[in-house]
């Protein structure tokens, strides 16, 4: 794979660095990382210049809703646990997934705008579905502070400070359900954080996630196309370039 | 002071598959229509950046904003019912076109069956075959007086499809375009169910396999195959859809105009018929009441209910005595599906929202149930939609959930999944119904709609059976591991499962079992009429668009005869 070729293993280079991975992630760097990454064939996959995601070099990246870097590097830490870099390409970091969720709680998701929200609240049975008067923005807060809490119980360590296994283990617990929080079950949050990682990996690259299309690379998702219609009745696989959405801005 | 205006002579409540025929056929005929729709306008040349799974099909853009409005659910009458907070179990729509914007176009037409089902049930199983709280009934209509009208709904949607289904009922012509491309995928289903023994036919699709002109001169384009149908509408303008087939029919008339951000809030009623509607400018604030000679519902299955019942037109039903019909008979369908693993690599992310092939061996009375536990049963389907890379992780059993070994196996099974799904009747149930919330209240003021559901024993009995059918055709396809889903328990309105919602304003011959005749007239006041799949005393074992189309054909020529001649039509 590309870093081993340039004799750098992403994913040694992400642990080694360990805290300093969200200053990076901050600093815009994990993006240039990102550029050289290849697919399995070998074929320099960088964003194309045949479309618009040349627009990614001026494309700029920023934090719409976490205020402290420290929750931000906590979420990096947790979202790249659950999608983590591999030999297959990059995880959630280098996918860009924090910033996508940052993003998002930033506005109609963060704030559950098209969703209903009038009280009384009531616990409810699990058919029935999501019943909290919190917010995903108010979950997220209180879960990101959640987790910093148990690694300090836990291990007496930051929750970047601690290495995978460790994070891992408090990830779980949050999964089962075996941690305290307010308003919200634990396993809801974790659900909750799961799923928005899977959408900054695979959503169109216009919402700051799937940085390169890469998410969309590894999968054999091309994205955005006009037609399939000259195609769709061929027996063998079609390996297609992705594009974006905003190649369709015109 | 809510403001009056002039009177017309049709108002539809909702334009969207139902709103838009009735406006259609009466503008033609040259009455003055006006329709009052809650959300915007929107068409074609809104959906050129409609590629976006996150957007659409995850933040659901083209669906009801749940902040003003939602139902609420308990599986029972002994929990408490509260609000669904957020979109899951069924995507309801809003806007011009409704739900028609968002469909898939899967359109069948209810088998013969559907429409005499407890009498032909009981003819060959005997009374007893379901217990007393099953509340079946004909539905007052053959399909053979429904034919002419189903042939009416096809020809102005230009359906594409083959007539090789020997189950279906019997068709007075062709379908009006061929059918959509048999993929190397839809093969694979074909080849397996043939050897079977079964009936693989292509399915009756709305994405047009060929650019078609309907007989009201609407143009309806080709299907690109850009797997961006379920949940998005067509930037192609071939997904056939209100908005641009029924509702520019209409609007050429010059008898049609709508009112947007228009949400209803009541039917006005004096002695037995209606005098027109009030409703709310979501913009303004303002009230207004739009006077009307007749009154056509056509808004979704829970709004309609929901409207009857906040303006006290009809008996609430009651399901301690089984007195009233409002509510009644609330049904929705039964989903056995198996997922396959295969080792080839499939072009999964190519498809349209209704490409695919069915077949109907066991759904209806297709097969024999004598020595089963229940009735009906499902139309069996691979549909190829288009798999979309947020919704669609496929992992084989025992892979965790995430981390490393989940992101390889989602990644290497993605296009290497198939699944098949059966679309499965639900039976009525006593127990199973639609009334007004108490506590919870809608962004207008107005109470919210209560639903009460829960699974059956029958919609159990059949669930498992149909599984274990799908499991052969999915071993016969070649999988190398094949995954029937669980079997169902409580009714959970969390996951997506169908937005086939039927019942609570139902049609039939009498008025002490149903809402409205079977013109879709409410029984109760003669100018007031009733459309959509809350007319199903049951739900089918298909979609219901096909259907629900063909009764609102025959409702708007009842509608015309009605504006001449007055009074009751049955």
């Amino acid at each position: 794979m590309a870093n081993e070729q340039k004799g750098v293993s992403r994913r040694d280079f992400l642990k080694t660095t360990g805290i300093a991975t969200g200053a990076l992630v901050g600093g815009g760097l994990i993006g240039g990382l990102v550029g050289y990454n290849v697919n399995k064939d070998g074929v320099q996959t960088k964003g194309g210049t045949q479309n618009a995601e040349n627009h990614d070099t001026t494309s700029v990246k920023g934090l719409m809703f976490f205020t402290k870097r420290a929750d931000f590097n906590i979420l990096s830490q947790a979202v790249e646990r659950i999608f983590p870099e591999d030999d297959l390409g990059p995880g959630a970091i280098g996918l860009g997934v924090p910033y996508f969720i940052d993003n998002q709680l930033a506005g109609n998701y963060g704030s559950n705008a098209r969703e209903y929200m009038q009280g009384p609240f009531f616990a409810g049975e699990a058919t029935q579905g999501y019943q909290s008067r919190l917010t995903r923005a108010e979950i997220f807060r209180q879960g990101i502070a959640m987790m910093e809490d148990e690694a300090q119980k836990r291990f007496q360590k930051g929750f970047t400070e601690l290495d995978g296994g460790q994070m891992d283990e408090i990830l779980t617990s949050i999964q089962k359900n075996e941690v305290e929080m307010k308003g919200v079950s634990s396993e809801f949050f974790f659900r909750l954080l799961r799923q928005a990682t899977l959408e900054g990996a695979y959503a169109d690259p216009i919402y700051n996630g799937n940085t390169n299309m890469d998410g969309w690379r590894m999968k054999g998702f091309p994205g955005h196309q006009m037609a399939y219609i000259n195609v769709i009745e061929e027996e063998k696989f079609q390996k297609i370039e992705p594009k974006s959405i905003s190649s369709m801005q015109h | 002071m809510a403001k009056t205006l002039d009177k017309v002579d049709v108002v539809t409540v909702g334009v969207g598959w139902m709103g838009g025929i009735i406006a259609a056929e009466c503008a033609k005929a040259g009455l003055k229509v006006r329709g009052l729709e809650r959300g915007k306008p929107r068409g074609t040349e809104d959906y050129l950046m409609v590629h976006d799974e996150y957007r659409y099909a995850i933040r659901y853009e083209l669906m009801q904003d749940l902040s003003k409005e939602t139902i609420t659910f308990r599986n029972h009458r002994k929990m408490r019912a509260l609000p669904m907070r957020q979109l899951g179990s069924f995507l309801l729509g809003e806007g011009l076109g409704g739900a028609g914007t968002h469909w898939n176009g899967h359109t069948f037409r209810f088998l013969p069956y559907d429409f005499q089902i407890k009498t032909m049930t009981e003819k060959k199983y005997g009374k007893n075959k379901l217990s007393k709280e099953y509340l079946l009934q004909d539905w007052g209509v053959t399909y053979d007086e429904l034919e002419p009208y189903f042939d009416k709904y096809e020809k102005t949607t230009g359906i594409s499809g083959e007539n090789t289904n020997p189950f279906a009922g019997k068709r007075s012509s062709e379908f009006p375009t061929p059918p959509m491309k048999k993929t190397p995928i839809l093969k694979k289903f074909e080849n397996a169910t043939s050897s079977l023994g079964y009936h693989p036919y292509m399915l009756p699709s709305a994405n047009l396999s060929e650019v078609y002109e309907n007989p009201d001169g609407q143009t309806i384009g080709a299907c690109q195959y850009c797997g961006f149908c379920e949940r998005f509408g067509c930037e192609y303008g071939a997904k056939t859809s209100p908005e641009i087939t029924v509702v520019p029919t209409a609007m050429k008339t010059g008898n049609f105009d709508i009112t947007f951000h228009a949400n209803v809030v009541e039917v006005l009623k004096s002695g037995n018929k209606v005098t027109g509607v009030r409703y709310v400018d979501t913009q303004s604030g303002e009230e207004f009441i739009q006077p009307a000679e007749v009154v056509v519902l056509t808004s979704y299955v829970m709004n309609n209910a929901k409207l009857l019942m906040v303006s006290k037109i009809g008996e609430q039903y009651n399901p301690d005595t089984g007195r009233g019909t409002l509510g009644k008979n609330y049904g929705y369908q039964i989903l056995p599906t198996v997922t396959g693993f295969f080792n080839e690599q499939m072009n999964v992310f190519m498809g349209a929202g209704a490409l695919g092939m069915t077949i109907d061996d066991f759904n209806g009375d297709s097969f024999d149930h004598s020595d089963l536990d229940f009735i009906h049963g499902a139309s069996i389907s691979i549909t190829q939609t288009g798999y979309r890379p947020i919704q669609i992780n496929p992992v084989p059993p025992e892979t965790p959930a995430w981390g490393s070994d989940f992101k390889k196996a989602s990644i290497e099974n993605y296009t290497r999944m198939l699944s098949i799904g059966g679309q499965g009747a639900s039976m009525p149930h006593k127990e199973n119904f639609m009334s007004l919330d108490p506590d919870y209240r809608d962004a207008y003021g107005v109470p919210l709609l209560q639903l009460t559901y829960n699974f059956t024993e029958q919609d159990r009995n059949m669930h498992k059976y149909l599984t274990d059918r799908i499991a052969e055709i999915m071993k016969e396809m070649g999988a190398k591991t094949v995954v029937p889903g669980n079997p169902i328990s409580d009714y959970d309105i969390v996951p997506y499962q169908t937005t086939h919602n039927t019942g609570g304003t139902i049609m039939g011959t009498d008025p002490a079992n149903s809402v409205v005749n079977t013109y879709l007239q409410h029984w109760d006041a003669e100018n007031l009429f009733v459309v959509g799949a809350g007319n199903f005393p049951h739900n089918g074992g298909y979609n219901p668009t096909g259907t629900i189309g063909a009764l609102a054909y025959r409702t708007a020529e009842a509608i015309l005869k009605y504006s001449k001649n007055g009074g009751s039509l049955v």
